[in-house]
Order: structure tokens, then sequence, then C-alpha cells
């Protein structure tokens, strides 16, 4: 009964697991390397496979900002919450987004005082509610990354070619490649190797961490989600360090190749545009975020609502930002575990699911 | 950020497809891909088709698995 | 009768009695009911008694594998169950919303019937109220219930020792998951059958057939496994270590949980048990559970160690993680 499932099951072998991890601690030398996951999706998927204890003192996993959530600032959710309460809009959204804390509140908190929030598993639920409420302005909150931003294009083009005028989505989408950029070039990070994104990868394409590899050194393996694939791509990584080489190499090749999806990338172009944007905790990097292009103006919540997301400065005890960067690990920020934790996060690392602190913390540093 | 799992066309449509993951059928966009046909595997992520899975690249990784592990000169480890 | 219930039915006077005695006696006719007085009179009760009660609000009320009715009667025998007891009789208070469709009641009450019937219990008492519409999400049932200890068993926590393994009595998540599908706003076809079922007939008789081996029960209801193991090993301030691969779940629950983003370690269940039992009667027990058409996937999953308090997991990959209480509810997830 527990092995019914295809290109899952298969890449969860624990008898590989076991190979793969000693040739993981026969390739690390004297001192830990330094490597970081890059998504989120990563991090969740170690700590709930109890992979950092294995390959303590071998490898030490920084966790990256690859958790939207994680780097959607205050602002955004203050901008979702006023366009419910002061616009009278029925907010959907991805679960993921409910208890992350802005500046004062959470949609979760503002649910409770009569806030609409509908979660939905896809963007085009959100549409087909606007079809189906065409008395009510309906917008989605449109978090992601690269692997998310084609599904959230599709969903704004699909409105568009249905005539759904009350759908509109609140962007917050963010691109990688630039952000690997601003970490790989930090001094105090001092990463040694990327575990790249498998789905970003996918839709990307691998070629697109060949600056980071060619011109800064630094080895990237683009992996999957299973233990087999993360431990795979741990393991690749630590030899190229032992060669000196830095490539970009693909153990995820049964799903991501050199060029990605060039459909999605082409539809990107057409309901997107790249803009700056600011990550919580990194600050504004330049053009690593996708807004609404005028063609779809239409469709774009801060425009039709006049609801600007504004990226604010942070509360400053918080330490998201370090963590996210990798400079520290959740466990080093003064917060994590008594004023900040799931139940009463006080930065989104705790909020999200993929957020390194939750990881941590549900799963264990042991 | 990449919740994303591998599941069977099992019908096409207009821009849609039906897809099966454990006996769990859902009907998913199929806009952001070309051509899918029915038996083919794709990565579904919040309801969209995403990419196509290469089932040769599968076979081959799990090759490379098995090899690895076969070749493992510590034994039981 | 009308066809939908009316804020008079619950007013005490001829429309209450016509509820009463024209829909609900004829689900509910037995002796200690029948005679419709203000307490149903039990008799005299040989033995310990055990009481227990339980509210129920699932939306929708009808999904595949159950109702709301038959949980309304299994939840609180197997509360009763996993403490030791047989249930006698439980009472049935009803909250209708005006406007509830009479056939959506029948259907409820015809659920509670089923189940008393299987499980030989009497519905001894019960109330009925109504309110405004927009008040009541439909129907909501409670249900308290009486039973009677087996003779030399108690729960006990505090004789949990290093050793002892831990059981399920079958796979998780399939109730939760079973309803989230028939709440239909996630557009999933999954053939998942809610598990709910009354256990007094798994489980009391392995407490006199395995004197002295069964330590302590928990019915992992909301929370999961997840919660409720979490709650044991704090009662018994022990330290649970599970094994990922023996965890039983079906692959159709896999599959919603893989789409989803969900943990079926904390997905709802309400026809399972978790048992700590002693180690050298681990096998035996679970060999009877399989037995029972309740306990057909019954598991080893873990066991007790030395060492601290608290749950952890071994995984697949050889690692080990903690399990720890969730917060709030799982949502369908993107990252």
């Amino acid at each position: 009964m527990n092995r019914g499932m295809k290109y899952i099951d298969e890449f969860r072998d624990p008898a590989t697991a076991k190979v793969l991890v000693e040739r993981i601690r026969r390739d690390a030398g004297d001192a830990p390397v330094r490597l970081m996951e890059v998504c989120g999706t990563h991090t969740v998927a170690i700590a709930r496979g109890g992979i950092r204890p294995l390959l303590a003192g071998a490898v030490t996993m920084l966790s990256g900002p690859g958790c939207p959530v994680c780097v959607t600032p205050d602002g955004y959710i203050d901008a979702a919450i006023a366009l419910g309460t002061e616009r009278g809009a029925l907010l959907a959204s991805f679960g993921d987004m409910l208890r992350v804390p802005g500046r004062t509140s959470s949609l979760e908190k503002e649910k409770g005082a009569g806030l609409e929030v509908r979660v939905v598993y896809s963007p085009l639920d959100a549409v087909t509610l606007a079809a189906a409420t065409p008395d009510r302005e309906v917008v989605f909150l449109g978090v992601g990354f690269e692997t998310t931003a084609p599904a959230i294009g599709g969903a704004i083009k699909t409105a568009s070619v249905r005539g759904v005028e009350n759908f509109t989505v609140l962007p917050s989408l963010r691109t990688i490649p630039e952000a690997m950029g601003v970490l790989a070039s930090d001094p105090d990070v001092r990463i040694e190797g990327f575990l790249c994104p498998a789905h970003v990868s996918a839709v990307i394409g691998t070629d697109a961490y060949r600056a980071v590899a060619e011109t800064r050194g630094i080895p990237c393996v683009v992996a999957g989600f299973e233990p087999l694939d993360i431990l795979m791509g741990i393991s690749m990584l630590l030899r190229q360090k032992k060669e000196g080489i830095a490539r970009v190499e693909n153990e995820y090749s049964r799903v991501a190749t050199t060029t990605g999806n060039r459909k999605a990338q082409a539809l990107m172009r057409d309901v997107f545009v790249p803009c700056d944007a600011g990550w919580r905790g990194i600050g504004v990097i330049p053009g690593s975020g996708l807004g609404i292009s005028d063609a779809y103006a239409a469709f774009d919540a801060e425009k039709k609502f006049g609801i600007p997301v504004v990226f604010a400065r942070e509360k400053t005890a918080c330490r998201c930002g370090d963590v996210l960067k990798g400079k520290i690990l959740p466990a080093d920020c003064p917060l994590f575990g008594n004023a900040c934790v799931p139940e009463e996060p006080y930065g989104p690392c705790m909020v999200s699911s993929e957020g390194s602190c939750a990881a941590y913390y549900k799963y264990g540093a042991i | 950020m990449c919740l994303g799992v591998p599941a069977k066309i099992l019908k096409t449509g207009d821009a849609t497809a039906v897809v099966e993951l454990g006996g769990v059928r859902r009907e998913i966009s199929v806009m952001l891909i070309d051509d899918v046909s029915v038996g083919e595997w794709v990565i579904v992520h919040a309801g969209f088709a995403i990419e196509k899975l290469s089932e040769d690249a599968a076979k081959q990784t799990l090759a490379l698995f098995r090899e690895i592990a076969e070749a493992d000169p510590s034994g039981d480890s | 009768m009308h066809d939908r219930i009316l804020l008079s039915h619950g007013e005490g006077g001829k429309r209450t009695r016509d509820l009463i005695e024209k829909v609900i006696a004829r689900y509910f006719d037995n002796p200690v009911l029948s005679p419709f007085l203000d307490a149903g009179l039990l008799g005299r009760i040989d033995g310990e008694i055990a009481f227990t009660t339980d509210g129920y609000v699932v939306t929708p009320p009808f999904f595949p594998g159950g109702d709301i009715g038959r949980l309304a009667v299994c939840g609180t025998v197997n509360d009763l169950a996993v403490c030791g007891a047989k249930t006698l009789a439980i009472s049935c208070g009803l909250i209708l919303e005006e406007g509830l469709p009479l056939d959506t009641l029948e259907r409820a009450l015809s659920g509670m019937r089923d189940a008393a019937k299987e499980t030989g219990i009497t519905i001894a008492c019960g109330d009925t109220k109504v309110v405004e519409r927009g008040k009541g999400d439909g129907i909501f049932i409670t249900t308290a219930g009486v039973g009677v200890s087996v003779d030399g068993w108690r729960p006990a926590p505090s004789e949990i020792r290093p050793g002892d393994r831990i059981l399920l009595t079958g796979t998780m998540g399939d109730h939760q998951v079973a309803v989230l599908v028939a709440r239909q706003n996630l557009s999933i076809d999954a053939p998942v059958l809610s598990d709910v079922a009354p256990l007094s007939g798994l489980l009391l008789p392995l407490l006199t057939r395995f004197a002295g081996k069964v330590r302590f029960m928990r019915d992992p209801t909301r929370g999961g496994v997840g919660v409720t193991l979490n709650e044991m090993a704090a009662a018994a301030n022990a330290r649970f270590v599970l094994d990922e691969a023996r965890l039983p779940v079906r692959d159709s629950v896999r599959g919603v949980c893989e789409i989803l983003g969900f943990d079926p370690l904390y997905l709802a269940n309400e026809g399972k048990a978790v048992l700590i039992v002693a180690g050298d009667a681990a096998d035996a027990i679970v060999a009877v559970l399989r037995g029972h058409p309740y306990g057909r996937e019954a598991a080893i999953v873990g066991e007790v160690r030395e060492g601290g308090s608290g749950v952890r997991m071994r995984t697949i990959a050889g690692g080990v993680r903690a399990v720890d209480y969730p917060v709030g509810d799982q949502l369908p997830r993107i990252c």
C-alpha cells in the first residue's frame, strides 16, 4: 500500500540513501563543506528527511532565501489586508500566506475579524471564484518564484480570454538567479556550493546558473526533492569541490533541462516585466522581481485599486534576513524558540512551512 | 516554493488534462506545455503541468543510483 | 411534517412533539428512550463507570464512508473504548438550524441508529433545539456516553517503559482526506473513504486476552497520530521513536498529501487507535488486530526508548527528525 507512487518511491530507497551518505562523508574534508540549498522546498525536504544530522561534520547546509513567503515584505500583507478591509475585496490565496505577519496583523488574524480570505490550491481556482461571484472583486495573492509565476500568468491570461473583469492579482513574484548572485558575492556568507531548485530550474533551465558557477567559481547542482535526489545532489557538489571545478550539473535530469520550459518562459515574458524587488532581510535586488505588464494592467490589483505595496524596514529584533542569507543558523537568532515560535511567529521564517526557522523548530535541530 | 508532483495523464482536453497520482485524479491546465498525450508523465504545481517528466532520464538516474549502491566499497555499512 | 426544520420544531409545543414522535422515534426505537421521559432510566449497573462527551460539527454532514450521525456515535464509543470501557448508552443532543432539510436530519439519525445497532448500545435520551437560520451550520450533534470499565484494566501511561512498542490499528489520514474531498473546493477526485468505525469490539477483548501487556491507548482524531503521540509521550514522560517506513498510509491518501503538501501524520482519523504495548506481546497483538475488519492494516510503527521525552522519527533516508505539535490546520500550499 505504501509503495505505489511511481517516480516518488524509487527515489526514497533507504539502502541507496545509506550508500550516498557514506560517499558524502568520504568525500568531505576536515572542515564541514558549506553548501546552500536555495529552495525552501529543499529546506523542508532536508528537515523532514532528517538529513542534516546524517551529514553533521561533513556538510553544513545553509538555508537560503528560497522561500517566497519568507522574503515577502510586511508591506505586502498590509496591502492585502487593506484590499480586503478598505476595498471590500474577496482575497484568494495559497495556504502558505495565511499566518505571515504584516506590520501589525496577518490574514489569519484579520479573517477572525471578518476579512474574507479563501484558500485555493491553484490560481485558476481564484479565476473560477471570480467568475462565480461577478458582484465581488476577487484579488489573488500572487506570491512565488519562477515555478509559480507561469501558473499565475496563466491565470491572468485565462481571466483575460474569458473576460473575467473582477479578477486581479497582487503580485509578489521574485526570481532566483539574481539573489544567488548577491549571496555568492557576500564575503560573510562563504558558500562553497549551491543546491539549486528543482522546479524553478524546470521552468528557467539549468543554464540560468552558469553565471554563478563560471564567474563566481561556485559549483551548482540542480537536484530533485526526494531524499536520494538531495543526497546525490550534495554528493555531486562535493565531488566538484574535490576536483576543484565549478560547473552547473543536473541531478534532476528527468524534469529539468538546460533551456527549461520555453512555452512557460514566453508566457512569463508576455504577462510580466522584470522589476526591482525588495527581499525581506536582504533589501532591494535590482531586476529580481516580476511585475504585471501594461498589456495586463487591468488585472493588476495595485494599479486597479491604487493600493501600493510598500517595502518597509523590518522590525529590528528579527534576524530573518541573516537566516535567509545563510549567515546564521535559526538557533543563532536570539528570538528563536522563545519570542519567536510557530504559534506566535515574529518573522516569516518561522511562519512559512518552508521557512528555515519553522523547519528547524518542527523537525528538530538534532 | 516548488511543491510539484509527478502525475500521469489519463485524459486530454482543450487546454486541460486529467492526471492521476496514487489513484487520485484532478483536472489541471496544460497551457504551459505542448502536445501532451495520454500515458505521459508531467510535474503538477498549483493546478498546472509545468513540465514533462522524461521516463528515459528517470531510468538513467535510477540506474546510476543502482550502480553507486552496488559499487559501494564499504559493503554493507 | 414539513420538509424543512422550522423554529417551531424547537419550541416545545406540538411541532416538537411531531418531530420527536414522527421522525426521531422512528430511528431511535428502544425501551429506554420510547417513553420519552425527561431522563433515560438505565437501571442498576455492575462495575466501574466511565463517562465521556463530544460535540460533532463536521461539514459537510455526509462524506464518502460515513456521516455526522455515525461519527457522533463512534467518536464517543471510541473515547470510552480507548479508556477500557464498553459503552452502554449514549445521549443525543441535536442543535438544528432553521431551514435544515428534514431529509438531512433523517439521514443523520439513520447513521446514528445503524452505528448504535452495530455496537449494541442504547440511545437512551436526547434533546432537540432549533436555532435561527444563519446561527448554526446545518446540524450539530453532541453525544455523551456512559460505559463500564473492563475488569482490571486502567489506562496506565506511567507503566510505559523502554522496549514497549507503538502500534497503530490501521492507515492514517483517511477520514480527514475524505471530508476535504467531499467539501469539493479543491476539485480533487480521490477514492478515499472515511474510516469512521466503532472500535470497542477491536480493542476491549485485547485487554483481557493480553492482560498486563497493554499500557495505554488513545484515538488519534484532530491533529492525527502526530498530536496524539506527543500527548501520550508527555503523559508518560517517555521518548517515542517512530519508523517512517512502517507508517501505514493508503496510496490515495498519500496522493492527496503529495499534491496539497499535507503530512499524513497530522490528519484526523475516526476509526483508528494508537496503542502502547509490552514489547514481547506486540507481534501477537498485531496478529489479533489484523484478524478484525477494523484492524486489517495494523502495524508496529515504533518503540519506546531510553532518554528524554517527546517524539522522534527515523526517516526513510536513515536520518532522525522530531515529530512535534503542528501549528493550526494544514492548508494547501505551493511551497
